[in-house]
């Protein structure tokens, strides 16, 4: 089932959450709404989901093409998944799953046999078969976030919304419960919403990325769309380490210190500010300047734990800049720290004011 | 040092373990406990011990006979009359009043909290005034009541007005903290699968606050059979009639009938007792809201099934 937001706008006092937000999420798509706190993710989450409402009047929420905005939460048959797992800590396990089921009224509510056959069967899917009678006390973080996700899809719900699920719990947990998250809605295929604000795991589990900033979505894209092509210099910064340089623009090129970059079209701006993004495996180390543009920088900091081997430079200005080699290129180098050593971005984008080239 | 880390609902203390850093030599510490425990020897254990040795001086025949006295049954049904009615009141009052101040935003939210702390401000007597001025036969509402035929003050209706308003700060007082700390998200929960607001009330919301409610009522009670100054400002010690037990304790001590006075104090000191052991229960009980923190078994299984 598709969900459709238009053009909503949702304030609270004098800070605007989300300022005139559109969005489709299609039908089947696990997507992330990735952003730093205060941009109003979590807000759209809830709005959707009919917990918050939006500002008087503006803006409609679909499911499946049917306005839901008038809907109570209670009849819009979402499946909604706090951060903090919101268990009902007096039910068992099973209670707890069962939960959706056993408040239906009596015409609609099935026997007590359906039910149980129907928490047992959830209760497979998130591994957790033996533990119905358990308290969520007795639960570790990941195993009552497994039961939560269990207990919002026991309605069938027509969509599903998770509320930064994996942010209360520890890195490896985290890590493989995100894992678990994609596999099992490859398998169940409901439409999924997750707010996140950490970009790995937006990257890696979701089928599209929603990028939000100060209440407005930045971009919309796929994994790759959104690292790749970032298509503003807020997307750029918040997936990933970027480093940046300031340089005018001289004819036809950007020029950055000792660094020049071509940029046709670009002469209309010539000498105002430009700014240079470069990731830190975009950035190529040599050990001599060799007949290419490149930056001078003295080696500040070496650190190969891990699965690259992070160098922290100091361009002549003081700037630090950060690159990520992999552990082949460093041994051929042979770097130590103090060394002065040239750096070219093999790949780099250029922002002039609002423009990107 | 691996402790568990216990949930808890409850106001009220923690355990606090001995840290040697803040841990005294041994004389400070018998002299802080000897003077605490003197203190409360003095205060509190010798005058209830003092009841009982009084209410039993003439024996166990005169302790029941005195009892049985039919001013006394009055005094006793009326108390327990009073607490029937005020107590449940209160109770749905409290509920309703944490409901709003910890669920909803509105205008005057911090003024409601203000008010309801108000009867453990004001003095008691001054309450009961305060109902004599509004309810009595010169005050601002007594021609329409006596046209009316309706007597409130000097009547069982005062008492349990005036018994309502100084016990109604307990349960909402134990609740409000509780229900803040908890926040929404149990309820958000229950609303998005499905349920009503009254299945989400009595299914997540009350059984999230039930101790403290317990906790709440039990305070509430003893304050409402125990209470003296506004009932009887209200009461006008109608023998029989519109006593309460505290009341009627009054009255028969200055009859100089000590014996029939302690007696029925004596009843007051076991609720006293009673209140104080269920206290330590529910304090106990909501300490331990299931079962002990979780087992470090297999905290993690789904890395064994891929």
């Amino acid at each position: 089932m598709s969900i459709e937001v238009r053009n909503i706008t949702k304030t609270f006092g004098r800070f605007t959450a989300l300022c005139d937000v559109s969005l489709s999420v299609p039908s089947g798509q696990l997507v992330a709404l990735l952003g730093p706190s205060g941009s109003g993710k979590t807000t759209l989450l809830r709005v959707i989901a009919g917990l918050e409402h939006p500002d008087g009047g503006s803006g409609s929420v679909l499911f499946h093409e049917q306005d839901v905005a008038g809907q109570h939460a209670r009849d819009r048959h979402v499946g909604f998944v706090f951060q903090h797992y919101a268990l009902f800590k007096h039910m068992t396990v099973f209670d707890n799953i069962a939960f959706g089921l056993t408040v239906r009224p009596r015409s609609r509510r099935p026997s007590r046999e359906a039910i149980r056959r129907k928490v047992q069967d959830l209760l497979r899917l998130i591994q957790l078969e033996n533990l119905a009678g358990r308290y969520p006390s007795q639960l570790s973080g990941g195993q009552r976030q497994r039961v939560a996700l269990a207990r919002a899809l026991a309605v069938e719900p027509k969509v599903l919304l998770l509320d930064e699920p994996f942010g209360a719990l520890d890195a490896r947990v985290r890590q493989e419960l995100r894992q678990w998250l994609r596999r099992l809605h490859d398998e169940i295929h409901v439409t999924s919403l997750f707010v996140t604000h950490d970009q790995e795991e937006a990257l890696e589990v979701a089928d599209r990325v929603v990028v939000m900033n100060a209440g407005r979505i930045e971009q919309v894209g796929t994994p790759d769309e959104v690292f790749h092509q970032p298509a503003t210099e807020f997307v750029l910064n918040f997936l990933g380490h970027v480093n940046v340089f300031r340089g005018r623009v001289q004819q036809d090129r950007v020029v950055f210190g000792s660094l020049a970059v071509d940029a046709p079209g670009a002469a209309a701006a010539e000498g105002d500010e430009a700014k240079l993004f470069v990731r830190p495996h975009e950035l190529e180390i040599l050990a001599h300047p060799g007949r290419f543009d490149c930056l001078p920088a003295r080696v500040a900091r070496i650190q190969s734990a891990g699965p690259f081997v992070k160098l922290e430079l100091l361009a002549e200005d003081g700037q630090p800049v950060h690159v990520e080699l992999s552990h082949d290129q460093a041994g051929r180098l042979g770097l130590r720290e103090n060394d002065t050593v040239y750096v070219r971005p093999r790949q780099s984008r250029v922002y002039l004011g609002q423009y990107s080239i | 040092m691996a402790g568990t880390i216990a949930f808890r609902s409850s106001p009220v203390s923690c355990k606090v373990a001995a840290r040697p850093a803040i841990t005294e030599p041994a004389a400070v510490r018998w002299v802080l406990i000897g003077v605490s425990l003197s203190f409360l020897g003095l205060l509190l254990l010798i005058p209830l011990a003092g009841v009982f040795v009084e209410a039993f001086r003439k024996g166990a025949g005169a302790f029941f006979a005195s009892l049985r006295d039919p001013a006394a049954m009055a005094a006793i049904k009326l108390t327990l009359l009073v607490a029937a009615i005020s107590v449940p009141l209160n109770c749905v009052f409290g509920l309703a009043a944490s409901w709003a101040i910890a669920k909803f935003n509105f205008v005057g939210k911090n003024l409601l909290i203000t008010l309801i702390d108000l009867p453990f401000a004001v003095s008691p007597v001054i309450s009961g005034l305060i109902y004599i001025l509004v309810y009595g036969l010169h005050g601002w509402l007594g021609p329409f009541l006596a046209a009316r035929d309706i007597q409130i003050i000097f009547a069982v209706p005062g008492i349990v007005l005036a018994t309502l308003f100084v016990t109604f700060p307990f349960v909402a007082r134990e609740v409000i903290p509780l229900m803040q700390v908890q926040g929404n998200d149990d309820e958000e929960a229950a609303i998005t699968l499905g349920a009503g607001g009254w299945r989400t009330f009595f299914r997540v919301t009350l059984p999230n606050v039930k101790w403290a409610v317990l906790y709440g009522v039990i305070l509430c009670n003893a304050r409402a059979m125990g209470e003296f100054g506004a009932v009887s400002v209200v009461s006008g010690h109608i023998r029989g009639k519109t006593s309460t037990m505290p009341l009627h304790v009054e009255i028969l001590y200055n009859e100089y009938n000590f014996v029939a006075a302690f007696a029925v104090a004596s009843l007051l000191a076991l609720l006293a007792l009673a209140t104080l052991a269920l206290k330590s229960f529910v304090e106990w009980r909501s300490r331990r809201p299931f079962i002990e923190a979780p087992e470090p078994t297999a905290l993690e299984d789904l890395s064994h099934e891929h």
